[in-house]
């Protein structure tokens, strides 16, 4: 369990590759042999077995992770006294859809989700940005001292996150050599995300494979360093920056406990931590708050629907290794 | 000769020259990562074992205090506290978060219908935001109206207090957090269990071993580095909980105190005290670097 994206990453097989397109294991002669074997399955009391555990199984997946879900969703329309009866109801017997809107308007869900959009896409863009940089620079230009500097970025992910926290807090309210205090600003979150060296190794470890001779002969026709990198080294290496991205944007979306930290202003604060504040006080309807739970996860719900493959694929290649 | 000399000379020149301007080019390209790692990564690393030995006030600057953030740390009744917490939260976590992911795998491996969709369900949680998990069974647990609550009176079961009772607190911590994360480990298991080449049960079978056996004896000696590392980074994982006890029980009770939130009480709310937080947060550190040190020795021998 708690275990999300890797803390470190698994000193893996970059994620680049999404997995083979969706396979049917049934009846395809090259189905991959499992603990049961055809035969057993689709014969005699096996197949009644099968089917048995495969029902049960379903319903257990349903029950489990997707009804929490649908709770939160159709809990919300209910009304405030339908909410508050000692035995809740399976379908919501009033239906007030209103209370999204009060949520997004009274509850002030628009302007934290605003916030949080925001940091998501600006840390992912500042992230690519110097990423995508450092990565180029290791793999293609190999300066002296390269593998130093990549090392000690390595080293980084040795680092729990949350034993920097302290004084990565007081690091943010007062940059050393800049004398800035980034609390309650984006950059709070942003300048942080880019120290990733998960990002920067999967990233490197893809174009180290991109051949040196591509590069070579565009810069034989004069193309500089910076040509190079934006018109043959970024367009092949699409994969990996979606990659990247996904998991950038989900990263800043989900993260609570350093912006509970550095944005303690209500005004700049996450959709996470104001929801949090506002499910401690008690001026808050409990259906508005489902709505506002219920807002915070569409948009990672459409990621992870529309990038599965990616997300999934990503997370199993990180742990192939082995 | 001469001309030959100087010829060779400016041919050196130019290649230095050209290693130098390199070298120049591939640095100005690292210098914002450079700076970000220096600034929000290497830096705090250092700063943060300096600063436990130090008192900080934020009018004069920081002065040394010796380890008395350390003794002021192990006089506090909650440290034994924390750490006895933050341990059975592990224990139980462990105990759910190791074994329910395997067996989900090995049962969503064995499927031939709708394996799609279990891959996604059991991943959703983890998509979400932690907030919107904690929040959800905070209702969940409620023990009036709760969801829990209604279906253990509909099964004719006893009800609980749920987070609201210090026996039951902690495991119910640990389920909401089981729920949120297992999605991860279980599709690491899944593409490992995948990985199995199907000769080896073939071959089981052909000797007669029994579903059972072939579970045994060639599923699990397969997985049995994979569990390791999940075993190792659900550890260092787990040891930092922090949102559960922070949402669900609050920062001030006892009986769900664990070491992340101890840390925060120190720096942000009781104490006020960054010295005490940043000792507390270097004893977090050593001993989730042996966690780590263990983890790195056996994916590095494994290369």
């Amino acid at each position: 369990m708690t275990i999300t994206t890797p803390i470190r990453p698994l000193p893996a097989t970059p994620p680049v590759v999404p997995p083979p397109k969706k396979r049917r294991t049934a009846s395809s002669s090259g189905a991959t042999r499992t603990l049961f074997s055809e035969t057993e399955i689709s014969r005699g009391p096996g197949r009644v077995v099968y089917w048995l555990v495969l029902t049960l199984v379903f319903l257990l997946f349903l029950a489990v992770f997707i009804f929490p879900l649908y709770w939160m969703f159709s809990s919300a329309v209910k009304t405030p006294e339908e909410y508050a009866q000692p035995n809740p109801t399976l379908f919501p017997q009033s239906f007030v859809p209103e209370i999204y809107q009060l949520a997004w308007d009274r509850m002030r869900i628009a302007k934290f989700f605003g916030n949080t959009a925001l940091y998501a896409f600006g840390g992912w863009l500042i992230q690519l940005v110097f990423q995508v940089a450092v990565a180029y620079a290791l793999s293609k230009l190999r300066p002296m001292f390269g593998k130093v500097v990549l090392g000690a970025m390595l080293a980084s992910l040795m680092l729990p996150a949350t034993a920097l926290l302290i004084p990565a807090y007081l690091t943010v309210s007062d940059v050393p050599i800049f004398g800035w205090n980034l609390l309650n600003t984006p950059w709070a979150l942003w300048l942080p995300a880019v120290a990733n060296a998960f990002n920067i190794y999967v990233l490197k470890r893809f174009f180290d494979q991109i051949p040196n001779d591509l590069l070579d002969s565009a810069a034989l026709d004069g193309a500089g360093r910076f040509r190079v990198l934006w018109s043959i080294v970024l367009p092949l290496s699409r994969p990996v920056l979606g990659v990247v991205s996904i998991f950038s944007i989900v990263a800043i979306w989900k993260d609570f406990i350093w912006p509970l930290l550095v944005l303690q202003d209500p005004e700049t604060q996450t959709l996470s931590v104001a929801l949090s504040r506002l499910a401690s006080t008690s001026q808050v309807p409990p259906t508005q708050l489902m709505a506002g739970l219920a807002i915070a996860s569409v948009p990672m719900i459409v990621v992870f629907l529309i990038f599965q493959r990616s997300i999934i694929g990503g997370l199993a290649a990180g742990s192939m290794k082995g | 000769m001469a001309v030959a000399t100087a010829g060779r000379r400016t041919a050196f020149r130019s290649r230095l020259g050209r290693k130098i301007q390199d070298n120049l080019m591939a640095y100005a390209f690292m210098a914002g990562g450079i700076a970000c790692f220096a600034l929000f990564s290497w830096y705090p690393l250092v700063r943060g074992v300096i600063l436990s030995f130090q008192q900080i006030n934020f009018v004069t600057d920081p002065y040394w205090v010796g380890a008395e953030n350390f003794t002021a740390i192990f006089n506090d009744p909650l440290f034994v506290t924390a750490w006895k917490n933050t341990l059975v939260f592990t224990g139980i976590a462990l105990v759910f978060g190791f074994l329910v992911p395997l067996a989900l795998s090995i049962l969503i491996n064995e499927m031939r219908h709708l394996k799609g969709f279990f891959r996604v369900a059991v991943y959703l949680p983890v998509m979400l935001p932690p907030i919107v998990g904690v929040l959800l069974f905070r209702y969940f647990y409620d023990p009036g109206f709760g969801l829990f609550n209604t279906i253990l009176r509909g099964v004719g079961l006893p009800e609980s207090q749920w987070t609201q009772s210090s026996s039951t607190a902690m495991i119910s911590l640990v389920l909401v957090s089981t729920w949120a994360n297992l999605g991860g480990a279980t599709l690491m298991y899944l593409a490992a269990l995948q990985s199995i080449p199907g000769d080896l049960y073939e071959a089981a079978e052909l000797d007669g071993a029994s579903a059972w056996r072939r579970l045994r004896h060639v599923t699990l000696p397969q997985l049995r580095f994979i569990m390791l590392v999940l075993l190792l980074l659900q550890v260092i994982a787990t040891m930092q909980v922090f949102i559960e006890p922070y949402q669900l029980t609050g920062t001030s009770n006892p009986d769900t105190v664990t070491v992340m939130v101890l840390i925060y009480r120190y720096a942000f709310t009781v104490n006020q005290d960054f010295g005490m937080a940043a000792a507390m947060s270097v004893l977090l550190f050593v001993v989730l670097a042996i966690f780590s040190a263990i983890y790195l020795r056996v994916t590095r021998d494994r290369d």
